[in-house]
């Protein structure tokens, strides 16, 4: 069906270069290089198309956003349109001085991701030699600008047990939010579910550790917690249903509801280069595919909880059962849930892994 | 470390720089941005948020209010603080 409203946010991965190596990595396993990147003045024409058709917040990320040079400009133009800028970074190669030269140009928010809590950690998954120290400065420096700022905290195997020290850094840090955020399994991840997936015991301590921080850090910290799927009871609200708040906009221009969406193989999506984005959000035929409730089937169809979480993850559906329109397996009304429980157990108790690290393939 | 806020009459909430509270026109209708959030705040929510301006005490919104919706002051006064609280909990609004 088509859009019943306008979008309100735009997540624009600006570039799918990044510094960092992490195996989880939301970006495609197929990563676009530079020369496809939208330039400057397209990227410049998306925003104020995707300003003119309502949306309220960009979320700029990638890759790394803040390879781009013309970041700026883009940040300047939000601002001046009212839209609510979020900066989406690793926070490895951010001076001081350019976040402040951002700051001025309106920019609102922060994220700064933290691969461990322990140095040694966030060397481990990102691949990149002294990371952490780097990170840690600048979070500092997003409070020293004056702005509010988010850890992202992606767990898995290797750091589960660091979450109460992502708790207390966070709150060192002066940080407003932590995402907690489990890993979602698709593209990188996907490829690394078995060097990755924790066990049951470790999730069981998590959320009990996630859960008192949030009682007793009311009022300091506001910790958000994306639970492991593959573990769970009920999937989540996806993107908070497909293509019905948020649009993505890959490197290359490509319009997608989600950051997984291209590995769903039937599904072809349009691109800022050939259409307007007022014309993909309203006609796309791969955006329309999974909007609303039409699309659905039994157990789904009938289920009250479907106005909750949208029947869940068309990704994770297809990844997992190879149907997208099959219930997410992450439900355990979903005929397929006992299979991902026991798939999580197998790869969580697989002790023999190696990463697939996040790299471009070297090919034409 | 930080303390949890608790919000008292003389407490002077504000909206903080980067929480945004402005109009949509598109939508016809008023929206705060903050944090990875987007809420659209009643009627009655709008009226508070639009007191929070760093100097006017919780003791005068609830004044103001009353006066406004020609209700008691026992009436409002659970809904607004209640309300401010949970917005401080949130991190939406900071108390002066």
């Amino acid at each position: 069906m088509p859009a019943s409203g306008p979008p309100i946010g735009i997540l624009a991965e600006l570039t799918h270069r990044c510094p960092l190596q992490c195996p989880y990595c939301s970006n495609p396993a197929d990563l676009l290089k530079s020369s496809s990147e939208l330039n400057s003045k397209e990227w410049l024409n998306v925003f104020e198309q995707a300003a003119d058709l309502g949306i309220l917040q960009a979320h700029l990320s990638g890759g790394e956003p803040t390879v781009r040079r013309d970041l700026e400009q883009f940040i300047e133009y939000l601002d001046s349109r009212g839209i609510y800028t979020n900066l989406i970074t690793a926070g490895v190669n951010l001076s001081e001085k350019r976040l402040n030269v951002l700051a001025n140009c309106g920019l609102d928010h922060v994220q700064v991701s933290f691969q461990g809590a322990r140095p040694e950690t966030t060397e481990l998954i990102g691949a990149y030699k002294n990371g952490h120290q780097k990170k840690l400065a600048t979070a500092m420096s997003v409070r020293s600008a004056g702005l509010p700022l988010t850890i992202n905290a992606p767990i898995h195997r290797h750091n589960i047990d660091e979450v109460p020290e992502f708790i207390d850094l966070a709150v060192e840090l002066g940080a407003e939010r932590l995402e907690i955020a489990n890993v979602q399994y698709y593209g990188w991840a996907y490829l690394n579910r078995a060097a990755l997936m924790p066990d049951i015991e470790a999730v069981h301590r998590q959320v009990d550790i996630v859960e008192s921080a949030q009682a007793s850090l009311k009022g300091i910290l506001n910790i958000d917690f994306v639970v492991p799927d593959y573990y769970a009871d009920y999937p989540k609200p996806c993107m908070g249903g497909w293509a019905n708040d948020v649009l993505i906009v890959a490197p290359d221009g490509t319009v997608l509801p989600c950051h997984a969406a291209q590995t769903i193989d039937a599904l072809d999506f349009d691109s800022v280069r050939k259409q307007s984005l007022q014309q993909i959000w309203q006609h796309s035929a791969a955006l329309n595919k999974y909007r609303g409730f039409d699309w659905m089937e039994e157990p789904c169809r009938s289920c009250p909880r479907k106005e909750l979480d949208f029947g869940g993850c068309r990704c994770q559906a297809y990844a997992i059962t190879g149907r997208a329109e099959a219930t997410d397996p992450a439900c355990m009304i979903s005929p397929d849930h006992k299979g991902l429980e026991q798939l999580a157990t197998e790869f969580a108790h697989n002790p023999n892994f190696e990463f697939n690290y996040r790299r471009i393939k070297t090919r034409g | 470390m930080q303390q949890r806020a608790i919000l008292t009459p003389s407490s002077k909430p504000i909206v903080p720089k980067h929480v945004h509270l402005q109009f949509d026109n598109l939508r016809g209708k008023w929206v705060v941005l903050a944090p990875e959030s987007v809420f659209w705040p009643d009627e009655q929510s709008l009226e508070i948020l639009k007191l929070c301006d760093g100097k006017t005490s919780v003791k005068a919104m609830i004044e103001h209010l009353a006066k406004q919706y020609a209700a008691p002051k026992s009436v409002i006064e659970p809904d607004v603080t209640e309300f401010l609280q949970e917005w401080s909990d949130k991190l939406l609004i900071r108390v002066i």
